[in-house]
């Protein structure tokens, strides 16, 4: 079964949703999605460094994403503005990653496949690292879902019951850190954002409650999975660009069904 | 009695700034509603984040009773629209409450039946109420209430205060309160405090509103207070203001 490249597609996409819908929420929450966007970009940096070094593509993305996540948290904890640190790191890591490329030939080339994803090319070892960091995701938001919940709504009120908001905003920038790993080789670097942010906006309008709007949000990026892969297949379009084009039909059509 | 919290020579500075609290002391006991009267940037806020054990102390100690259940509503709670939120759910965040008990609190609060109400749909007035029956399904012994009356209207705070005075004596729980509405307030405490980076005066309502440090900190605004003491005057009430360390230079800026 695993056999079939499209299968494979089908399932690290749906590996992807698992985790993006809950994250993509919180994100939506939060208004967190410049952070998404920075730790995306600064992959970059990770995709270069991890040929250098001939890394897997998931341990060097992960290890600059995740370093940009505690950098950002030491520097806001510092007074720097947020807006302003994840301007400057995310742009100097892009920059730093495509100098980088340059010294690796063969990568010039085939830069492509990581901005925008290459989900009809992914492997059995793709699928282990996708399934495996989804998995550790879903795992850590639903382990910490009412500390989370509670901090993303009043950090005052959190405080109150004993939990540490910086400590619930770090847990977030990890996570998010992850999901840039494994999306890397699904939507790419550029359209990451998109799959947290486009399912969850499309979830708001029907969700009473924060759980049905994770779930919901899965839910559409599932559909959007099969459906952008079916308008790869017909159509012969990009894969990962049809996966969120087809979430972003699902957004707009729910903002003409659920206008009230 | 022993103190629910008690604050010695509290002092709390926000950066390299001039102090925002200086050489507090400050107690609540049991089953007393206390306020906090002073004006913007005096640190009304800064003195509860303190006795919550929010802000890093510059210099002093607070002491909470050991396993103090409290019951915090914070000064303007602003839930994004990003975010659905049911007030039922809202009343289980953190911990979980069956059906019943937070049926029970809406309905204590004022509030019944609000449960499917999406929490950004409430008005001021409603959503205060939602925010004291969370507060109260932890079954506090003390209610941390920091401007609950923000945003309502002179019915509504009025209301808002009865309410709270009968929860005191329901649960017999204490009430620390940060407030703007000198008048109301001053009716439903116990005890004043009047804070100006330091505690300027401090007592029973009758005697804050007659000590001349409250006088010149709020002006025009104390007179009515003063007149509707000395209108109650033939209760009994003549103490002098407690606790009073500066005598009446005190409302000088820092």
């Amino acid at each position: 079964m695993l056999d079939d490249f499209l299968t494979r597609a089908a399932l690290a996409g749906l590996g992807l949703v698992l985790a993006t819908g809950a994250l993509g929420s919180f994100v939506v929450w939060r208004r967190m999605a410049y952070f998404g966007d920075s730790t995306a970009h600064a992959a970059i940096l990770g995709v270069a460094l991890s040929f250098v070094f001939s890394l897997p593509i998931y341990l060097g993305t992960l290890a600059v994403a995740v370093a940009m996540a505690l950098i950002v948290a030491h520097l806001t904890a510092r007074g720097q503005s947020m807006d302003t640190v994840l301007g400057v790191l995310a742009h100097s890591a892009l920059a730093l990653g495509l100098v980088g490329v340059s010294f690796v030939p063969s990568l010039r080339v085939g830069l492509d496949a990581f901005l925008f994803g290459d989900i009809l090319a992914v492997t059995r070892t793709d699928l282990a690292w996708i399934w495996a960091g989804a998995a550790a995701v879903l795992g850590l938001l639903i382990w910490r879902w009412q500390r989370l919940v509670t901090a993303s709504v009043n950090e005052e009120l959190a405080m109150a019951a004993g939990i540490d908001p910086a400590r619930e905003r770090l847990i977030l920038s990890l996570a998010l850190a992850l999901v840039v790993a494994i999306a890397i080789r699904i939507v790419g670097a550029l359209l990451i954002s998109a799959m947290l942010i486009v399912p969850a906006a499309a979830a708001r309008g029907f969700s009473a409650t924060p759980e049905r709007m994770a779930g919901s949000a899965t839910l559409i990026g599932a559909v959007s999975v099969f459906g952008g892969l079916w308008a790869s297949l017909w159509f012969d379009t990009p894969a990962g660009p049809s996966i969120v084009a087809c979430a972003a039909m699902i957004y707009a059509a729910t903002l003409v069904v659920c206008r009230r | 009695m022993t103190a629910l919290i008690r604050a010695t020579d509290l002092s709390v500075s926000h950066g390299g700034d001039l102090p925002v609290l200086n050489h507090v002391d400050f107690l609540i006991r049991p089953g007393e509603i206390v306020t906090v009267v002073g004006p913007n940037g005096s640190g009304k806020s800064t003195l509860v984040r303190a006795l919550l054990g929010h802000v890093a102390l510059a210099s002093g100690r607070v002491e909470r009773a050991p396993g103090l259940r409290i019951g915090y509503v914070p000064q303007r709670v602003h839930i994004e629209r990003a975010m659905p939120m049911t007030v039922r759910r809202f009343l289980s965040l953190p911990r979980r409450v069956g059906d019943a008990q937070a049926a029970a609190a809406l309905e204590r609060t004022g509030v019944p039946g609000l449960e499917a109400r999406q929490i950004t749909a409430l008005s001021g007035g409603q959503f205060q109420r939602v925010l004291l029956a969370r507060a109260l399904l932890g079954d506090p012994q003390l209610l941390v209430l920091d401007e609950p009356t923000q945003g309502l209207d002179q019915p509504g705070i009025v209301a808002f205060y009865k309410l709270i005075e009968e929860v005191r004596a329901e649960t017999g729980a204490a009430v620390l309160m940060v407030s703007h509405d000198l008048l109301v307030v001053m009716r439903a405490s116990d005890r004043v405090v009047c804070l100006n980076g330091h505690v300027c005066c401090e007592g029973t309502p009758q005697a804050v509103s007659a000590a001349p440090a409250y006088r010149a900190m709020f002006g025009a605004e104390s007179q009515g207070t003063l007149a509707l003491y000395q209108h109650h005057h033939d209760h009994d009430h003549d103490h002098v203001a407690e606790g009073h360390r500066h005598g009446p230079a005190c409302a000088h800026t820092h």
